[in-house]
């Protein structure tokens, strides 16, 4: 078993995408450095379109979290609704 | 003589302001619409009463007939503050502008048949007075109703209502002369068919209790009016019949509406839950501004779509008593 992750710059526009993750991996664990947050999770992290809306109450495109991205890891499965990173291997 | 950086963390001690806090929990930072909202209603030390409404303090949750424990319960669910108000605004107005850039460009306007076109006019533009009358209706919620979290949004709302009635000027520009909007007012002053919902929203302007006005003119009015012109009338019948350049011109107005009305339930839903007595002063506030509009639109949806009018405004009504039972109310 390996871990994926995500990694945000801390910011009020990261802070809902960064919430939605928590809320639907209750595996990944979200640690905090100067201006970072990098978000591990055992093989497989999902972030969900309809959860960031939730958190922000606004209609929300998942390339948006782009301008937020700093790096990651793991195969990327990406649509409209969802984004997952796993490993195919 | 080498110097030696290190990278060396701070942890604030505090994550949010404790006026916040008290609302939110200090266990994580407050977002931005928390910390704009909860706790910034002023509450006390008001020395002197209002010479010109001795009867209340400067801000007096008792203006309204609706009690609520805690007016922050009323939270907004697009979290709109004034920033993620202006930047989601601005987005809406760039695609307006281009929707008229293309609307232009093309000449749309001009190859709409001439009688759809009349009657556009005829039925859209007297509207702006309607609009204005929600701006200041929105206008008396900021400024008499308590509670940041309601009154907040409700002055973003009265912008909004005033950008809708700009809106339907420009609309007005460009489908004819501006002389068609002194023929708009003259018809909203004289024209039989407009007298009742002048009547109405002019009674609107002499509600005192600021959660009434708030169910009148964002739930009754609003909730009729919008379905049965921008969605019935324009995207529906005048879309259909070569008008697609008036149904791009007023895009806005239909997304604005769906999404406010989230914050409009949201709202009603919250105060109505709260108790008995609230659910039952909001359901007849919501009684009687529903019924006067209804029959203030029976001419409007007449001159609008003709025969179809009367069945598809029993269409929209039944509708807006179903949105109503959501919201916790019988009406």
């Amino acid at each position: 078993m390996s871990n994926v992750f995500i990694a945000f710059q801390v910011n009020e526009e990261s802070r809902p995408v960064v919430d939605a993750i928590l809320a639907d991996n209750p595996n990944a664990t979200a640690v905090y450095s100067p201006g970072l947050v990098k978000i591990d999770a055992p093989n497989s992290l999902v972030i969900k379109r309809e959860s960031i809306e939730e958190q922000l109450g606004q209609r929300y495109d998942l390339q948006q979290m782009q301008v937020n991205l700093v790096t990651l890891s793991g195969h990327i499965d990406e649509d409209d609704d969802q984004f997952t990173l796993s490993w195919n291997h | 003589m080498t110097v030696d950086l290190q990278a060396r963390e701070i942890q604030p001690l505090r994550n949010t302001f404790s006026h916040v806090a008290r609302y939110v929990g200090d266990d994580k930072p407050a977002t931005r619409y928390q910390e704009a909202t909860f706790g910034a209603q002023a509450t006390s030390n008001f020395h002197y009463r209002p010479t010109w409404d001795p009867e209340y303090e400067l801000f007096d949750a008792s203006r309204s007939k609706v009690v609520l424990a805690d007016w922050y319960v009323l939270k907004d669910p697009r979290q709109f503050y004034y920033g993620t108000w202006t930047m989601a605004r601005a987005r809406q107005q760039d695609a307006m502008e281009s929707s008229y850039q293309f609307v232009e460009s093309r000449d749309l306007i001009n190859k709409m048949p001439d009688d759809l076109r009349d009657k556009v006019c005829q039925v859209i533009i007297p509207l702006r007075h309607v609009a204005w009358g929600g701006n200041m209706n929105n206008c008396m919620i900021a400024a008499y109703g308590y509670g940041t979290a309601f009154t907040a949004p409700a002055s973003l709302h009265a912008m909004d209502e005033l950008g809708v009635a700009q809106y339907i000027t420009r609309l007005g520009l460009a489908l004819d002369e501006p002389s068609g909007l002194d023929a708009g007012k003259e018809a909203w002053l004289k024209a039989p068919q407009w007298q009742a919902l002048r009547h109405l929203v002019e009674d609107s302007f002499v509600v005192r209790d600021p959660f009434e006005i708030f169910v009148a003119q964002n739930l009754a009015i609003d909730g009729l009016l919008y379905p049965l012109i921008f969605g019935h009338f324009i995207d529906d019948h005048v879309a259909l019949n070569g008008g697609t350049a008036v149904s791009m011109l007023s895009a806005f107005m239909v997304e604005w509406h769906e999404e406010s009305n989230r914050w409009v339930d949201a709202v009603v839903k919250t105060a109505a839950a709260e108790s008995e007595a609230n659910k039952t002063l909001i359901n007849e506030w919501t009684h009687a501004w529903s019924k006067r509009m209804h029959d203030a639109l029976v001419p409007i949806a007449q001159m609008a779509l003709g025969d179809k009018g009367a069945s598809t405004l029993e269409d929209v009504f039944t509708q807006f008593q179903a949105r109503c039972k959501k919201l916790g109310l019988s009406a």
